[in-house]
């Protein structure tokens, strides 16, 4: 009883925070938050929800991160989904933040929402940019002519946080919706009228939407709002009406309605720019252009694209190995060592499994944070926008866009951090193309297989040898994504319609915040799946159809084959008999769904000799023609564990799975072509 | 009456770097163009057309301030006329 007297003391309030793209609403979530969120994704979507709870002056605020949008209409999935939160979950207030800098195109998401009906409080951010450009925006005036509060700010630094937040308690109290912000003209105005006084008719209509909202979208024609009323008694005569309030406008006003209603829309937000933002100085080039004209020249952009890229990996890369070296000699020498003295099945359980499964997992993560860093600084400093832009037009030949291609380099390193960055594209669509092409990529972990395998029986031509494997790569991800894209997720393309935001400092703790959440989410999401992965490898190890063979199994050839990885490698064989693998290099690939890299200590254990000897044992048991399918299939057949628990965390189980599969029978089908053509063609042999 | 020595019309796509056009009207429907629109490209604006990509495609406009970029495809649905600095 007391507790829920408590409980009914505290108010709590839904706080929604929407805006363009890149305006500071991640980073004003975190100083609202102080970054402890919970990070999902919107029901049905892969569009990432954050949601995160603070104690202001007594109450509870429930914040949300809405996706970054430009308007609210029923084409985008992420202005449908801050729409219907709006309209659906009637957060208490909805904090619209708004770059002082470029206030125009800001403040026509600002007056649609209040248009919505939605209890706004406008956060003026980066006025610390608008001020370095030259501009002052008089917030009491904005404040006084949309009739809502508009707070200043500087997310980044976390000033006028604390005004916010008061504002925003106060606006949750008072809960008053402003009225009609645009005037449409008298003739669209009548139209609105009448149909809104329809819709009132409706009183669940009403309860829930704003009428006039509903009117105008009504009269847009947006087939959202229409399938809502759709379920209203009244829908018949709500819909003829505005049906016949389209046509009668139209011909009175001698244009389409929808290009009409937005063009007053921004006659009402230039009137507001005009009386509200005085120019102090005119700032003649901007330093964005100059640097724009460098990165996005017709002869050195794309060269320059290429060289920053490649220096943020290489650089990531070096300055992580030492790190990586340490953590494998943490878990693989030191813990390892300790754990196997323990006697027995314990010791094992812990050294081969727990032991080897955390540290498979952690020697991922300084690879990963440096280049999450560097795609975060790349991303906060405005470059990438850039390097979408230089090669689009590429991309969009191949039906995608151009922001499909960072994901699709950042593959070469490691696939997790590929189809991890695949966030940054918008459309969802082109989102899932390029996560699921993105494994054909061939990541860093696979080069010890191609090393190995190419030096066996290509001693010459190793070099050119896993050169065509990387190409390979390259082409089948090109190619099933140019299919994925025109046969499973169809749809037009959404065009290349986006802000080139202008360059600006980088700023340490917004990449930083950036930086530890995608890895955080590496961590919980990919962590226990390859976790169990690995322990349930090390089970299939040591028991067979005859029962425990004892952990023994793990470092000898002839207990192995006994054990129901024996069996799997049996099985497989057959699968392969038209490449003619022999049991272990088809047990070796099973090994390698951990890890791909782990093939090569698979193989030695398989084949009963030491890494060294490897060599020797690998060309007695390909000729070339296998050799280069079998690498073939590496490359194709599956991606690691890791990278199939990212796409389930970020697109969903259904899709990992696809991609498990339809990877499989690529690859058969591959190296199949491979055994088979060569034969043909006299390779065979 | 006003005469004006009437402008030429033609589309976005065929601009020239470093010129300034006005919108006159938009072709095209559904989300693309609402979303040009959305985007502040609505009849009388002005656009700067400020740069074209390495190959050819998408354009860099500035609009409203800001920098935005649209792929000639979108730009030809755009109908423009040049305005006199
Ligand atoms: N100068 C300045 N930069 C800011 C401010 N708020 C955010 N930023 C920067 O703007 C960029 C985009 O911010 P972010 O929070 O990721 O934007 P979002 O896309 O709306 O979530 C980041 O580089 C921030 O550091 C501000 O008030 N002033
Ligand atoms: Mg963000």
């Amino acid at each position: 009883m007391e507790r829920r007297a408590l409980q009914l003391a505290v108010k709590k309030f839904k706080v929604a925070i929407a805006g363009n793209p890149n305006v500071g609403k991640s980073t004003l979530f975190n100083g609202l938050t102080g970054g402890r969120a919970w990070v999902g994704n919107w029901p049905g979507v892969t569009v990432e929800k954050k949601v995160g709870r603070i104690r202001v002056d007594g109450r509870y605020l429930e914040i949300v991160d809405l996706p970054g949008i430009y308007g609210l209409t029923a084409y985008g999935v992420d202005e449908l989904i801050a729409r219907n939160f709006i309209v659906e979950e009637n957060p208490d207030v909805v904090v619209n933040i708004a770059n002082a800098a470029n206030l125009e195109r800001n403040l026509y998401l600002t007056v649609s929402l209040i248009e919505m009906g939605a209890n706004v409080v406008v956060c003026l951010n980066m006025v610390d940019l608008a001020t370095d450009q030259g501009y002052k925006v008089n917030s009491e005036k904005l404040s006084q002519m949309l009739g809502v509060p508009v707070i200043p700010t500087v997310a980044v630094e976390g000033r006028g946080i604390e005004e916010l937040k008061k504002a925003v308690v106060e606006a949750a109290e008072r809960r008053e919706k402003p009225a009609g912000l645009v005037n449409y003209g008298s003739k669209v105005e009548g139209e609105i009228g009448r149909l809104s006084e329809i819709v009132e008719k409706d009183l669940e209509l009403a309860r829930k939407y704003n009428s006039r909202w509903v009117a105008i979208k009504l009269l847009e024609g947006d087939s959202d709002v229409e399938d809502k009323i759709k379920l209203s008694p009244l829908s018949r005569e709500i819909l003829d009406q505005a049906a016949e309030a389209r046509e009668k406008l139209k011909s009175s006003l001698g244009r389409d309605l929808e290009g009409y209603i937005v063009e007053k829309r921004y006659e009402f937000v230039s009137q507001l720019v005009e009386e509200c933002i005085g120019v102090l100085v005119r700032k003649p080039i901007t330093l964005t252009d100059m640097v724009d004209y460098v990165v996005t020249h017709k002869v050195f952009g794309i060269p320059i694209m290429l060289t920053a890229l490649y220096m943020a990996f290489k650089f990531a890369f070096d300055v992580a190995a030492p790190l990586c070296d340490l953590i494998d000699w943490f878990f693989g020498c030191l813990l390892y060592d300790l754990a196997a003295t323990l006697p027995g099945l314990a010791g094992s359980l812990l050294a081969d499994g727990i032991i080897t499964g955390v540290g498979s997992i952690l020697i991922f993560v300084p690879n990963l944070a440096f280049i999450f860093l560097f795609l975060a600084l790349l991303e906060d400093v405005g470059y990438m926008a850039r390097a979408a832009f230089v090669v689009d037009k590429i991309m969009h030949k191949l039906h995608l866009t151009g922001k499909s291609l960072l994901p699709l380099i950042l593959g070469f390193g490691c696939n997790l951090p590929g189809i991890i960055s695949t966030r940054a594209i918008e459309d969802e669509n082109d989102r899932k193309t390029t996560a699921l092409a993105c494994p054909l990529i061939s990541c860093s972990a696979r080069l010890p297989v191609y090393l190995v395998i190419a030096g066996a029986l290509f001693s010459a031509y190793v070099t050119g040898v896993v050169w065509s494997m990387y190409i390979l790569g390259v082409i089948f991800a090109l190619i099933m994504a140019t299919l994925f894209r025109k046969l499973l997720f169809k749809g037009p393309s959404s065009g290349f319609i986006m802000e080139l935001p202008p360059y600006m400092r980088p700023m340490l703790k917004s990449i930083g915040i950036k930086t530890w959440e995608r890895l955080k989410r590496f961590l919980f999401k990919a962590g226990t799946v390859i976790f169990i992965g690995v322990v349930a490898v090390w089970l299939l190890s040591i028991t067979g159809p005859g029962g425990y063979l004892g952990v023994e199994a793990l470092g000898e050839a002839t207990l192995l084959e006994q054990s129901w990885i024996g069996v799997i490698g049996h099985g497989l064989e057959k699968i392969f008999t038209p490449m003619g693998w022999g049991w272990q290099a088809s047990a070796a690939l099973f090994f390698g769904f951990i890890a791909k890299e782990i093939v090569v200590g698979a193989m030695a254990v398989l084949f009963g000799v030491s890494e060294e000897g490897l060599i020797g044992a690998v060309s007695g048991a390909f000729t070339p023609l296998t050799a280069y399918a079998y690498m073939a299939f590496v490359l194709l057949y599956l991606p690691c564990l890791a990278t199939l628990a990212i796409i389930r965390g970020e697109l969903g189980l259904k899709y990992a799975l696809f991609t498990a599969v339809y990877e499989f029978i690529l690859a058969y089908f591959v190296a199949f072509l491979i055994v088979g053509i060569g034969t043909l063609v006299g390779l065979g042999g | 009456m006003i005469v004006m020595g009437l402008a030429k019309e033609f589309r976005l796509a065929e601009a020239e770097v470093g010129k300034t056009y006005e919108v006159v009207r938009l072709e095209g429907f559904g989300a693309v163009r609402r979303r040009i629109m959305d985007m502040g490209l609505v009849p009388k604006t002005r656009v700067k057309l400020i740069n074209v990509a390495p190959l050819g495609d998408p354009l860099d406009l500035e609009v409203k301030g800001f920098n935005l970029t649209i792929r000639k495809s979108e730009a030809s649905t755009i109908i423009v006329k040049e305005v006199g600095q």
